[in-house]
């Protein structure tokens, strides 16, 4: 079964210099439990496609849908409603609240969905054990090194059981044995959870990770799989 | 965790803007406060020296000379004593006392005295100078404040210890001190004033005024022995400071607009004019703080809500609502609002408290109400500020922290 659908995809910007297409003429279907990675060069629209297909950027042109539920042209309730239900984020700067502890960023998605207080804490302090933070429930960002910062946005990503998670250059921020790590427990949660990955990466060893592997090159796919799409 | 929490653990962790932000606003709400805790007590007092003066305000026929306030009714045209009904049925607020009163220059003997009509009870609550003559009830304020807050500010209101007589009898009279003295008559002994017959009630004590040549009897009586019947040359009036400061007058003139009405009000009004400056000053203050209030927090909420532009945008990301972020910043220009509005009332009544015998010679205490409109002000002015800023804030791109670093 597919998660996400996309039919022609395009997001175009306007600039000074004239109009500029981000990405264009996108189709895919993502089937449900992949591991998806988007490599390509620096502004070849990787993350613009990312975020398209996570609802935080609307599309210009062409549809996308989640679970055959067309989000194109939904009000944006609706699609903050989708991220906080069905998304996860992994994010190359972490994207943590600076003042917040590490359980209290990984509760945030838990109170956005009205889950108690002693079910959040229950539910963050199991996932922060599962990426082996258990000892840091109490420590600001500031506190914890990169790929601490790294693990507990990935907490906070599992922590409502998403269906989907969107990772942007997970490891661009991290030493490769650090690197490796994140990327072989990407892999488990993948595997284990059945949870769809997406990922935008740089680096071809993180690409190897995924079984579906997206090329692209000036805002269009040029390949799935190594398959050259014309 | 919740939005609420969010917003306080943030706050928390940024106390020193948090304390700069809050200091505009615990200034300016201060200032108001402690203006208006002044202003309210320095009202007060004059109330209370007011009503201690006794009647205050006169209203006469309209071609009466008031040159002398004390003796203008003496040979004043008349006017209907339904005039007094007039204003009991008006519904006027602030008049305290009304005494009507006909008064003539009569002659018995050889000597010339002055006759006034009076009803009186009514005449006795108009004249504190009177009070200790030990007649009848206790007569009760009505616009002074009450009496335990005037002793708790050492206001000692003279009228609440004067006693009023309850009837005067038809064949009864008070005589001036001056009278007694010159018709060498005492308590019980007989008057003939024209063909009436008057014993003699009271003999009241040296004013030192014009009443002090007075022979007052029942106004009823005073109608016959005039031979003026339901007329009066005079109503005294015991208005309330603060009512007069509101318009009484005018208010009395609307009624009565054949009359000539004046007041006393010189010997307070330089105060009640003090107060009324203040309470003007408390409101242009007022309207600075609005301004400037709104500013300053829009400027904190502003640079704030730039400098957390990542932390909006990771709060968007994993799904948090516009409104939500709204929310969370509406609720945190109300904490700010709370915590300046008590600051500011605090602040401001410690001012008033230690200025106000300093410089208006007043003693002067916390009023809790100021508390709550310190508070509704003060969330006021930080939502104001706020809802531009909270707007700028919704509208972000969930993105834009992403690609930064």
């Amino acid at each position: 079964m597919d998660i996400i659908n996309t039919n022609n995809l395009g997001k175009t910007y306007l600039h000074k210099d004239g109009k500029v297409d981000a990405i264009k003429n996108i189709t895919i279907a993502v089937e449900k439990g992949s591991f998806v990675t988007i490599t390509g060069p620096s502004g070849s629209g990787k993350t613009t496609l990312l975020l398209t297909l996570a609802g935080l950027i609307r599309p210009t042109s062409g549809a996308f849908s989640f679970l055959e539920k067309e989000l194109t042209h939904v009000h944006d309730c609706e699609l903050a409603q989708f991220r906080r239900k069905n998304v996860g984020f992994i994010m190359q700067s972490f994207a943590l609240i600076p003042y917040l502890t590490t359980i209290q960023n990984v509760m945030m998605p838990l109170a956005l969905n009205k889950i108690s207080k002693q079910k959040q804490k229950e539910i963050a302090t199991s996932v922060l054990e599962t990426v082996g933070l258990e000892n840091r429930l109490n420590h600001l960002p500031r506190e914890l090194s990169a790929g601490q910062q790294q693990r507990v946005a990935i907490a906070r990503a599992m922590v409502n059981s998403p269906s989907l998670i969107f990772a942007d250059e997970p490891t661009g921020n991290l030493d490769p044995m650090l690197a490796v790590e994140i990327l072989d427990f990407l892999k488990e949660i993948n595997e284990k959870n059945k949870i769809t990955v997406i990922m935008v990466t740089h680096s071809p060893v993180a690409a190897a990770y995924g079984n579906v592997k997206i090329h692209l090159d000036k805002g269009e796919i040029k390949s799935i799989n190594e398959k050259i799409i014309k | 965790m919740n939005l609420f929490k969010l917003v306080w653990i943030e706050l928390w962790n940024k106390k020193t803007q948090l304390i700069s932000s809050l200091m505009a606003i615990v200034i300016g709400i201060g200032v108001i406060v402690g203006i208006r805790t002044i202003n309210v007590y320095s009202e007060k007092a004059v109330a209370v020296k007011l009503d201690n003066l006794g009647a205050n305000i006169l209203v006469l026929p309209q071609a009466t000379s008031i040159d002398d306030y004390s003796t203008s009714d003496i040979d004043a045209p008349t006017i209907p004593m339904e005039y007094v009904e007039k204003i009991l049925t008006s519904e006027i607020k602030g008049v305290d006392n009304l005494s009507p009163k006909l008064t003539r220059r009569i002659t018995i003997g050889n000597k010339k005295f002055v006759l006034t009509g009076i009803q009186p009870k009514n005449e006795i609550a108009s004249k504190p100078l009177w009070q200790n003559t030990g007649f009848g009830k206790e007569i009760q304020a009505s616009c002074a404040p009450s009496t335990a807050e005037n002793k708790s500010h050492g206001y000692e209101d003279e009228k609440l210890k004067r006693k009023g007589v309850d009837s005067l009898d038809y064949t009864e009279c008070l005589l001036g001190a001056q009278v007694a003295k010159a018709l060498n008559l005492k308590v019980k002994d007989k008057l003939k004033i024209q063909d009436k017959e008057l014993t003699v009630a009271k003999l009241l004590v040296e004013t030192g005024t014009v009443d002090d040549d007075r022979i007052f009897v029942n106004l009823k009586a005073a109608q016959e022995i005039l031979g003026i019947k339901d007329q009066i040359s005079a109503i005294e009036i015991m208005g309330c400071c603060n009512a007069i400061s509101d318009g009484l007058l005018s208010k009395l003139r609307n009624i009565l607009p054949d009359t000539r009405i004046t007041t006393i009000g010189q010997i307070v009004s330089t105060q009640i004019e003090t107060n009324k400056t203040m309470k003007k000053t408390s409101v242009i203050f007022l309207i600075i703080i609005l301004f400037v209030g709104s500013i300053s927090i829009g400027n904190y909420m502003w640079a704030n809500v730039n400098e957390r532009r990542k932390e909006i945008g990771i709060l968007r990301m994993i799904g948090t609502y516009k409104t939500e972020i709204y929310k969370i910043l509406l609720v945190k220009a109300s904490i700010l609002g709370l915590i300046g509005g008590i600051l500011g009332y605090s602040l401001g009544t410690i001012a008033a408290y230690y200025m106000g015998p300093a410089f208006a010679q007043i003693q002067v205490s916390a009023i809790p109400i100021f508390l709550l409109w310190s508070v509704l002000i003060s969330i006021g002015i930080s939502i104001t500020g706020s809802l531009i800023p909270a707007y700028f804030a919704a509208k972000f791109d969930a993105f834009s922290n992403m690609q930064e670093e």
